[in-house]
């Protein structure tokens, strides 16, 4: 197992320091960014790591690869302890690990050509490809889509979807083992994405490399993940196969997640459960006690303020860290299936998740668990 | 009064550059009802922006030619002068941008913004606007309203901030209200709770809505009727049950069938629009789709590349602008529909 695993996290935490005012400022605090993440990435496989602004996950991707240094816990890449490296010695490395950034205006240099950008690794690393730089990179930019007669033209000639496939270009360049994608394709057009979406996939397959694929679109994360794990305010609380995942999240909050994505498809979206979550996210300064969602959890009791979670395997491959986890408790569970107006309702009286699982593999669609009695009993989710 | 609260007709606007002239809304008509909600879809570039802004009198006539009409309970907004679009803007009409950090004065008190929105409008005091401002933030659903009040918009959060936004907007109870995708800043979470919040306002003030977004799940979820736009023409128009279960333009059909959607089994492959969005300077003769089209090869004498298809309407209330013909249009959706409800099943 451990044998084709290309990266492995262990409890990385990235912590900022926050300074007071003065000429000397104090250190008066500190935002915990990641605090305790722990997951591994096989060979040519994709982990999805989702979650909303200022979950974490950027820092997470960051931390990985070094942009970041982690205040504590280890990255393995390849078998390789880097939290420790220093930059002379990480360089070498670098050509296994890439990242492909959100916004492909501001990810390119303005005033280099896409040839000059798409060779720049190679350059850097030293590399002499067979048939040289530019052959090496006109044979990359005709495999992401682009055409190779462009090598000069500069990036503000390019659309928004071709600058991201100069991006990917150059972070494939090197034939990396991992790349981080951070949001690749939130910037861009919706009829761009699939094109993006697809060119990942296929180049995935092609170069047998591993994603991590920071997204806050569920969708997108959906149609390109393996694996998915979901982030909250630095820390993961639910982890597990896509399928998994997505047809019986345990979590709180990734239900309440699920829920309130609109699925476009009008009659089965206003006949859908949905979990309206109270408030924001608290401070990553001043995170709560115990479990860090339950100041907006539809779940919480008494012993979520005091003892913190532990993430604990709860089926095959299921990581969660909730003390109430959905699908475990002896209540009526109501699964709506979102398909064209048509509710189909069920009631399972005190399903295990696996069976719960089970129930909702055939059919495709199953985010919106909504435990009926917790509905109204806390006044906080609400069905509409 | 009857009639819709907005009508727009043959709305165009021209922005003379150096390069060019760009065509950023080339010819689009539509109407909103008291009550209802209308989505503007489209990406970037479309026109939906430019089109809500021209009707705001948001935009520098001496930088953009403006013609046709856009009729606010039958006055024309179009060929009205500046000051008096301005008394109407903020107290008929009123908008919600995307980025509330942006929009929001970072140098005041949020509660002496919405004062001031409701003193340029109405004959009140400063503590009577003041008790206007705290009830507004109630409304949309602030903690505390009576402190919150004298804030400064960094203390407060994203979601927060929309919906100071929305208080600004609404506080005035205006007429019509359009929303330029006010969510698309916000997370998922937050998201679900201002689009609840525009629904449960409208309904109260029975408001004229426009919608701008790019989220087909967003317009599934808030939408009366749905306008799509493309290279600044509208290209499809209808209620929401034509635009998703009878869609007819072929752009439409591949915005519909190319996102990845959790409804889905999941699929293999995703199946994108190919090609990339026009130019407006240099926008394709005759359907501004064509270059991107799959079925232009099925209209004769490649018509598509040189005449400008015009709007059908082939259902009472839906329109269409493509030259493919009428059965030809249904048996593509249907085919189309029936894979995508296959991936489904």
């Amino acid at each position: 197992m451990t044998s084709n695993e290309i990266l492995t996290v262990r409890d990385l935490q990235v912590h900022f320091p926050v300074k007071g005012r003065g000429l000397f400022p104090r250190r008066i605090g500190e935002i915990k960014a990641v605090d305790g993440v722990s997951f591994s990435l096989a060979e040519q496989e994709t982990l999805g790591l989702v979650g909303e602004s200022g979950c974490g996950k950027s820092t997470t991707g960051r931390a990985v690869l070094r942009l970041l240094q982690p205040t504590g816990g280890q990255v393995l890449l390849d078998g390789v302890d880097t939290t420790r490296m220093s930059r002379r010695a990480l360089r070498p490395l670098r050509s296994k690990a890439q990242m492909i950034f959100q916004d492909p205006y501001n990810a390119l240099n303005p005033r280099q050509t896409v040839g000059s950008i798409i060779g720049a690794p190679f350059r850097i690393q030293g590399i002499d490809p067979p048939g040289g730089i530019r052959r090496a990179v006109q044979d990359l930019m005709d495999r992401v889509g682009l055409n190779p007669e462009h090598y000069n033209r500069y990036p503000n000639e390019f659309s928004g979807g071709q600058r991201q496939r100069i991006g990917i270009a150059r972070a494939v360049a090197l034939r990396p083992k991992l790349i981080v994608c951070d949001e690749p394709v939130s910037a861009l057009d919706v009829s761009i994405q699939a094109q993006i979406v697809n060119l990942l996939r296929d180049l995935q397959q092609d170069f047998k490399v591993s994603y991590l694929f920071i997204a806050h679109d569920l969708s997108v994360v959906r149609q390109i993940s393996d694996r998915v794990a979901v982030m909250y305010l630095g820390h993961i609380v639910e982890s597990a196969s896509r399928e998994d995942l997505y047809a019986s999240p345990m979590h709180p909050y990734t239900h309440a997640l699920l829920s309130a994505v609109p699925i476009p498809d009008p009659r089965a979206q206003k006949s859908r459960e949905r979990i309206l979550l109270q408030g924001d996210l608290p401070s990553p300064m001043n995170p709560p006690s115990g479990c860090v969602f339950r100041t907006r959890c539809f779940r919480a009791e008494e012993r979520c303020s005091v003892e913190s979670p532990e993430l604990r395997e709860l089926a095959s491959g299921h990581q969660v860290a909730c003390h109430f986890p959905v699908g475990h408790l002896p209540v009526d569970i109501t699964i709506v299936g979102p398909d064209s107006g048509f509710t189909e309702q069920m009631s399972v009286k005190g399903p295990l998740a696996s069976e719960v699982v089970a129930d909702m593999a055939g059919s495709g669609t199953g985010f919106g668990t909504v435990p009926d009695e917790l509905d109204d009993s806390k006044g906080n989710p609400r069905a509409i | 009064m009857s009639g819709p609260m907005l009508d727009v007709r043959d709305l165009r606007v021209e922005f003379p550059t150096e390069d060019g002239i760009v065509h950023a809304v080339d010819g689009v008509s539509f109407t909103v009802e008291r009550g209802k909600t209308l989505a503007i879809v489209g990406e970037s570039g479309s026109g939906k922006s430019v089109t809500s802004q021209a009707i705001m009198g948001l935009l520098n006539r001496q930088s953009a030619n403006i013609s046709g009409q856009a009729l606010l309970d039958g006055v024309d907004l179009i060929s009205m002068d500046d000051d008096e679009v301005r008394t109407r803007r903020g107290s008929t009409m009123a908008m919600i941008f995307q980025d509330p950090m942006s929009s929001l004065h970072p140098y005041y008190r949020v509660g002496d913004q919405i004062i001031e929105a409701v003193r340029v409008h109405q004959q009140v005091s400063k503590v009577q606007a003041r008790a206007q401002a705290i009830d507004m933030l109630a409304k949309v659903g602030i903690p505390s309203p009576e402190r919150r009040v004298d804030d400064y918009p960094h203390q407060l959060s994203g979601g927060m901030r929309q919906r100071v936004m929305i208080a600004m907007a609404l506080v005035n109870s205006p007429e019509l209200l359009i929303a330029d995708e006010p969510t698309t800043a916000l997370d998922v979470t937050v998201q679900a709770q201002i689009l609840e919040l525009i629904q449960r306002l409208q309904e109260e003030t029975n408001t004229a809505v426009i919608l701008i977004t790019h989220d087909l799940g967003i317009v599934a979820d808030v939408a009366d009727e749905v306008m799509v736009m493309y290279g600044g023409r509208a290209v499809e128009k209808g209620s929401l049950d034509d635009i998703y279960y009878r869609p007819q333009m072929p752009y439409t059909l591949g915005l519909l069938s190319s996102i990845p959607r959790m409804d889905q089994v999941i699929v293999d492959r995703l199946d994108p629009i190919p090609g990339n969005p026009p130019s407006l300077i240099n926008l394709p003769q005759g359907c501004v789709f064509s270059p991107r089209c799959t079925y232009r090869d099925l209209v004769p004498d490649g018509r598509c590349g040189t005449e400008r298809p015009s709007m059908d309407e082939p259902e009472p209330g839906h329109f269409v602008r493509c030259h493919l013909t009428q059965p030809q249009r249904v048996e593509i959706s249907g085919r189309i529909l029936a894979e995508l409800s296959g991936d489904r099943a």
